[in-house]
């Protein structure tokens, strides 16, 4: 449930942007979210969907784009995707890895009219 | 019309966070985030760390729980500055509540500040607090699947703590599978096998920890030095 303080910080920052913009409604709220997060989608609409009463995102829908794990190896110098369960390089097998994406969490744009 | 944002979510929280590191690095103070489930022995752990580490360090403790204070009065019967952070129903701390916690100290009279976090594996995971390590607690008769089940709290956390180690015997807790689990989340996790209750294995938890507040706050007062 530690979606709710998420979805108003996500809220907060459509509902700036939109007012910024001059938007009467958000139709879409569009987001990338990184694989290395348990962050549940589902909770997050519903709560979302709750939050947004009587504002101009008022029935916007969540869309989410989900972002693989992809580390570099410090050792060989792999870069590829990589398991969250099972952190390995894919070139040489070390463990020495440094993190390159799959915990972003961003508002990427709004579709509003 | 598309409105371009590209604005962090999490962000509110990790400003906070490193407000809170920048206060406590002023301070010297290395903050421990201790995590796992309801009934894992978080509250018996830090007892014993207290008990073991007092004459060496100036403790303070902020307590988390949903409701209630018995944690922290635990804490103070043994005479050690403790506040209680009641979350009121949220699972997890926020850096946001640690800074209004942090004027209740005197930070000017501690070293190390042990911020025990609402039980839970899921949830405070997420959430930055100002911490300078992460410690997380799994104890014996939770069972050995929950690396497995609950990967990104071992996956950031620098200490893994099998806890209630000498209830061992009595369940079927495959240890190594533990041990193999967090490094195959967190190749550089440090695992430990200990219990609060007899002892055993606490001596090499100790040391560790040892280390690494005195590295914090070796690295903090070096900063301090080169930007008074």
């Amino acid at each position: 449930m530690h979606e709710m303080s998420i979805v108003q910080s996500m809220l907060d920052i459509a509902l700036r942007a939109g007012g910024e913009a001059g938007a009467k409604r958000i139709k879409t709220v569009r987001v990338k979210m990184g694989e290395y997060s348990d962050v549940v989608p589902v909770i997050m609409r519903e709560y979302f969907a709750v939050a947004a009463k009587g504002t101009i995102c008022e029935g916007a829908q969540i869309e989410i784009t989900r972002i693989p794990v992809t580390m570099r190896c410090r050792a060989c110098g792999w870069e590829g995707r990589v398991d969250r369960r099972r952190i390995v390089c894919g070139g040489c097998g070390g463990i020495a890895l440094t993190l390159l994406t799959g915990r972003e969490f961003y508002v990427e744009s709004l579709e509003a009219e | 019309m598309e409105i371009k944002v590209m604005h962090q979510i999490m962000e509110w929280n990790e400003d906070v966070s490193d407000q809170v590191k920048a206060t406590l690095a002023e301070h010297r103070i290395c903050l421990i985030n201790v995590m796992g489930s309801p009934g894992a022995g978080k509250t018996s752990l830090i007892v014993k760390l207290i008990a073991a580490l007092r004459d060496e360090y100036r403790i303070g403790v902020i307590e988390g729980d949903i409701a209630g204070q018995i944690d922290a009065e635990t804490i103070d019967k043994l005479g050690i500055p403790v506040v209680q952070l009641d979350t009121d129903g949220a699972c997890h701390i926020e850096a946001e509540s640690v800074r209004h916690m942090l004027p209740l100290f005197d930070l000017e009279q501690l070293d190390v500040l042990i911020v025990e976090n609402i039980g839970n594996l899921v949830c405070p995971a997420e959430f930055n607090i100002g911490e300078a390590f992460r410690v997380a607690l799994l104890s014996v008769p939770e069972g050995d699947d929950k690396v497995h089940k609950y990967p990104l709290m071992f996956a950031t956390s620098d200490a893994v703590v099998m806890h209630k180690y000498d209830m061992l015997p009595y369940f079927d807790f495959d240890d190594k599978r533990v041990e193999n689990d967090a490094k195959g989340v967190n190749p550089q996790v440090k695992v430990f096998r200990a219990s609060s209750r007899t002892g055993e294995g606490m001596e090499e938890l100790l040391g560790y920890l040892r280390a690494r507040i005195d590295a914090v706050r070796t690295a903090q007062a070096e900063t301090k030095e080169e930007n008074p």
